[in-house]
């Protein structure tokens, strides 16, 4: 086996530093009701190229796409969003130095990692309007639950309200996390203009945090600002999520609107769509809570000889020491992810991340007039980023199974989670969706 | 500019991103603009983020060099212990590239993505064999998630059996995360202290196990390298009382295709493919902590999970009785493509291999060091072997200097203080896929480093040299933490 360097003989020599016969006697210590006699039933191994076949095979079943093969016309968001990835990009992230090593518990032989990670957080800050940012949770989903759950800690209160227009499944992790611990949870419902409904909150005072998505789930940009406004006067901390990070390239931050805790998915930057994982949990706060905040930090310092340098920090909030009373049971963060992150906001820089939100803006409003002047109602009149919502009509289901046949996907359906919504559909589009690949979409869906 | 050049030869100084840049640069390749611009509300706009403008070549330079300062597996022999850095196979990263694993969609029809979804279904299977245990959940995203996912479950089963209860068993030599984990499930940890051996007696386990405690977080094997020879009988104890027995698989490494886990009397077990199955640490992730249940939690796992039905695979969320959803979708299939291809690599006797060569490269290792360090627990261990700094003292040297100056050495150093029933511990975890040649070469810079301790102690205290940067304050990091540039 081409992973195993030892010979016959390094093992015959081994075997007698420590003194044993034969290897299976190396595991004298286990009892033997867990011994395991019967040989693994697992597949016979196989040689690199047999491998390669094997997983080109799996990678195009179903009607995935072949490298190489013709890209689908896929108008499916919802968390996930299909963006170009540089290919320096790509390219810097298969530097080893950087895959192959771990946590950086030893700062100076973890420079790259840190300083990296360090800028991100630095970057993270400034796209949100934040004064801290963390070094990153596992996903979206579980950077709302920690952010909620920091809120109670901090409040020392037991109830939180979220939005309907949060991303169902965020919600489903939210109640995941929160459920064992006792924390109620408050649904906001929605406006008829796609915007989440605040009227609920006037004068509830019990309040750890107010949560909304923004854009939301529908795609509709909130008024974050008011929301800022409503949860100074309740006390509560206000928590805004996101699953498109792209959207503050041009939408005001969240920051300058009076959140708390600003957290969301960071997928968007310079990470492919892998069935949904991994992701990036973007995580950052306003200073006063750093000390609250879970997760890994990575701060800046100085050696022995004055040089700048950088290490993890704060660590007396982390599990190994604080066990039970950490700010999270979290280890790691999802660090190779928010490297890609550093270095495709890096690519972009200012002025190309205000470009190309404003391209994906535009496309979306265009593919949007384009189905309401075909006659396809859109019922939510707020402004989107991206994404946005159509009532198709009631027979559109073999419409939806037709453009499927031919490698087009007509966006998610939403009434597995808001049966209210028949017919309705959440669409999408990027950059990576060309004007054409629109006229056609618009072509196929109103013939 | 009255900084001077930095004359460092192949050590290059690298700025921070924002001290670079010029506005007008760009490193993207801006996709042609076919449409319109549409109004967007003054209310609603921002002036976007303050980030530097850098060319293509930019960007690239500056991480390149940033990766020169790092260590990773590549570099050199990386014997974290309890983190199993192990090669990470090269052809593994290419398939978690492939268009049609990289660019899919989590919520397209089942239809489209059968591929995945047969990927998952077979690597569950996989991992099933190998742990020996009922069914598996690939979705928590960590080990640490994997962990709570194993406190939920058992959270969720004893309320189905309306059992309430509100303490949990850990052991002291459990990983960090394994109480933080418990207390998100509102278990108060009752830690209970390794016999003599560095390992659990079932006596000390009788003692705590009461009706009111939920069962136990154990970790086997544990983190002094040992395994629980007592399991089976702590598991029964554990059992009668009505509690459920967690087990941290994170050392798997040491016992694949030896150790029967579902006979030791396992409930609940979780994985980290990021330790035992090769995929790469990432600095610090992603990783993936599958959970493998025996029968009776299996209702309890969390959704979605994988149907099939006339050979066509589906995602359900269909079981009432589930802790619900720890993702935003399935876990981290990025992660799962890289495990499931390693162990197609390797088979069933390159698994089982796998594990006797890394139980031997640590009794190799402990044979060969326990001369010149103090060895706390003299047994066979298995994968690791945890030694401590106690022959140092009277020179004032701790296992910090140690490990600093192992650097000078090209080694990174091993997991220090940790596990902490050893006072100054030392824990090395060589992995299988070191050769005797470099195993060699680490435990004589060991012993040189050793003897320095007792001739020149300075060098330990001054170390590392020759690393990018020398010992960086710590303190001062942490009392005026800055966090952003």
């Amino acid at each position: 086996m081409r992973y195993l360097p030892h010979t016959r003989e390094d093992i015959a020599e081994m075997l007698q530093v420590v003194g044993v016969d034969g290897l299976d006697d190396l595991f004298s210590t286990v009892p033997d009701g867990c011994l395991r006699h019967e040989t693994l039933d697992l597949p016979e191994p196989l040689t690199e190229w047999e491998l390669d076949d094997h997983m080109a095979a799996l990678s195009e079943e179903g009607e995935n796409v072949p490298d190489g093969g013709p890209r689908p016309r896929n108008f499916l968001g919802a968390g996930r969003y299909e963006h170009f990835i540089p290919e320096s990009i790509s390219y810097l992230l298969g530097r080893s130095e950087f895959t192959t090593a771990y946590t950086p518990y030893q700062p100076e032989m973890s420079q790259g990692t840190l300083q990296a990670i360090y800028e991100y957080q630095t970057l993270t800050a400034r796209l949100l309007g934040m004064e801290a940012a963390n070094a990153s949770l596992y996903d979206g989903a579980s950077a709302l639950a920690e952010g909620l759950l920091m809120a109670t800690r901090i409040t020392r209160r037991k109830k939180v309200a979220l939005s309907r227009l949060i991303h169902p499944h965020y919600r489903q992790v939210v109640q995941t996390y929160v459920d064992p611990a006792g924390l109620e949870i408050v649904e906001l419902p929605f406006l008829e203009n796609g915007r989440t409904d605040l009227s609920g909150l006037k004068g509830a005072e019990d309040l750890a945090a107010v949560a909304v998505q923004s854009p939301n789930f529908w795609g509709c940009i909130e008024d974050l600002g008011a929301m800022g406004d409503m949860c100074r006067e309740n006390g509560a901390l206000f928590i805004t999520a996101f699953t498109e990070p792209l959207a503050y390239g041009i939408l005001k931050n969240p920051g300058l609107q009076g959140a708390h805790i600003a957290c969301g998915e960071g997928q968007s930057f310079g990470i492919p769509q892998w069935f949904g994982g991994p992701g990036l949990g973007m995580f950052a706060c306003k200073c006063q809570y750093m000390r609250n905040m879970p997760g890994r930090l990575v701060g800046q310092t100085e050696d022995k000889q004055g040089r700048r340098g950088f290490v993890l920090t704060l660590a007396t909030r982390e599990q190994h020491i604080r066990r039970e009373k950490a700010t999270s049971n979290i280890c790691t963060n999802s660090s190779l992810c928010a490297l890609s992150a550093a270095m495709y906001m890096a690519s972009l820089g200012g002025t190309g991340i205000k470009g190309l939100a404003r391209l994906n803006y535009d496309k979306a409003a265009y593919l949007r007039e384009s189905l309401r002047q075909a006659g396809f109602k859109i019922p939510f009149a707020s402004p989107c980023f991206n994404e946005f919502v159509v009532e198709f009509p009631p027979d559109f289901d073999a419409t939806y199974n037709r453009l499927l046949k031919k490698n087009m996907v007509a966006g998610l359906p939403l009434s597995p989670w808001y049966p209210e919504l028949k017919h309705h559909y959440l669409l999408c589009v990027t950059e990576t969706r060309t004007r054409a690949d629109m006229d056609a979409f618009v072509k196929e869906v109103a013939s | 500019m009255n900084k001077p050049l930095a004359l460092t030869g192949l050590n290059l100084d690298e700025p921070l991103l924002w001290e670079m840049g010029k506005e007008g640069r760009t490193g993207f390749s801006m996709p042609r603009r076919d449409v319109e611009p549409f109004p967007l509300d003054d209310d609603l706009a921002g002036e976007g983020p303050d980030f530097p403008d850098l060319n293509e070549m930019g960007v690239v330079r500056h991480y390149t060099r940033l990766s020169q300062w790092n260590f990773g597996v590549d570099t050199g022999m990386y014997p974290l212990g309890s983190c199993t850095m192990k090669y990470n196979p090269k052809i593994n990263e290419k398939y978690s590239q492939m268009k049609g694993f990289a660019g899919l969609h989590p919520m397209l029809p089942a239809s489209m993505t059968q591929g995945a979804l047969r990927l998952m279904v077979e690597l569950e299977r996989f991992l099933k064999e190998i742990t020996a245990m009922d069914v598996v959940s690939l979705q928590p995203a960590a080990g640490a998630q994997g962990e709570l996912a194993g406190m939920l479950l058992i959270h969720a089963y004893l309320k189905s059996r309306n059992m309430k209860r509100n303490k949990i068993i850990i052991p002291d030599t459990a990983h960090g995360t394994n109480p933080a984990s418990a207390a998100l499930c509102g278990y108060r940890p009752v830690r209970v202290a390794s016999g003599e051996e560095g390992i659990l007696t079932p006596e000390a386990v009788a003692r705590v196990m009461d009706g009111d405690t939920a069962g136990i977080m154990i970790t086997n094997p544990n983190t002094l390298g040992l395994f629980e020879e007592h399991i089976e009988a702590i598991s029964r104890i554990v059992h009668d009382k009505g509690g459920q027995v967690y087990c941290d698989g994170a050392n798997m490494n040491a016992i694949m295709g030896m150790v029967h886990m579902g006979r030791s009397g396992v409930d609940v077990l979780h994985l980290n493919l990021h330790k035992t199955f090769a995929t790469p640490h990432g600095g610090g992730g992603p990783g993936a902590g599958p959970v493998c249940v025996a029968k009776h939690l299996a209702p309890f796992l969390p959704v979605p999970r994988i149907l099939e039905e006339d050979g066509l695979y589906s995602l359900s969320e269909d079981f009432p009785q589930s802790v619900g959803r720890l993702h935003s979708f399935s876990g981290n299939f990025g992660v799962m493509i890289k495990a499931y291809a390693y162990i197609l690599s390797m088979g069933a006797a390159g698994l089982t291999k796998s594990s006797q060569l890394a139980v031997l490269n640590a009794n190799y290792i402990k044979e060969k060091l326990k001369s010149v360090l103090h060895l706390p627990y003299d047994r066979p261990c298995m994968h690791e072997c945890v030694f401590s700094d106690k022959f140092q003292r009277d020179q004032k040297i701790t296992t910090l200097d140690m490990a600093k100056r192992l650097m000078d050495f090209g080694f990174h150093p091993p997991t220090i203080y940790f596990p902490l029933v050893v006072d100054g511990a030392i824990m090395i975890e060589p992995t299988e896929t070191e050769s005797l040649e470099e195993i060699d070469r680490f435990i004589e810079a060991f012993r040189i480093v050793a003897a320095e301790a007792l001739e020149s102690p300075d060098l330990l205290r001054g170390a590392p040299k020759r690393c990018r940067v020398e010992r960086l304050d710590e303190t001062q990091a942490a009392r005026r933490p800055c966090l952003m540039g």
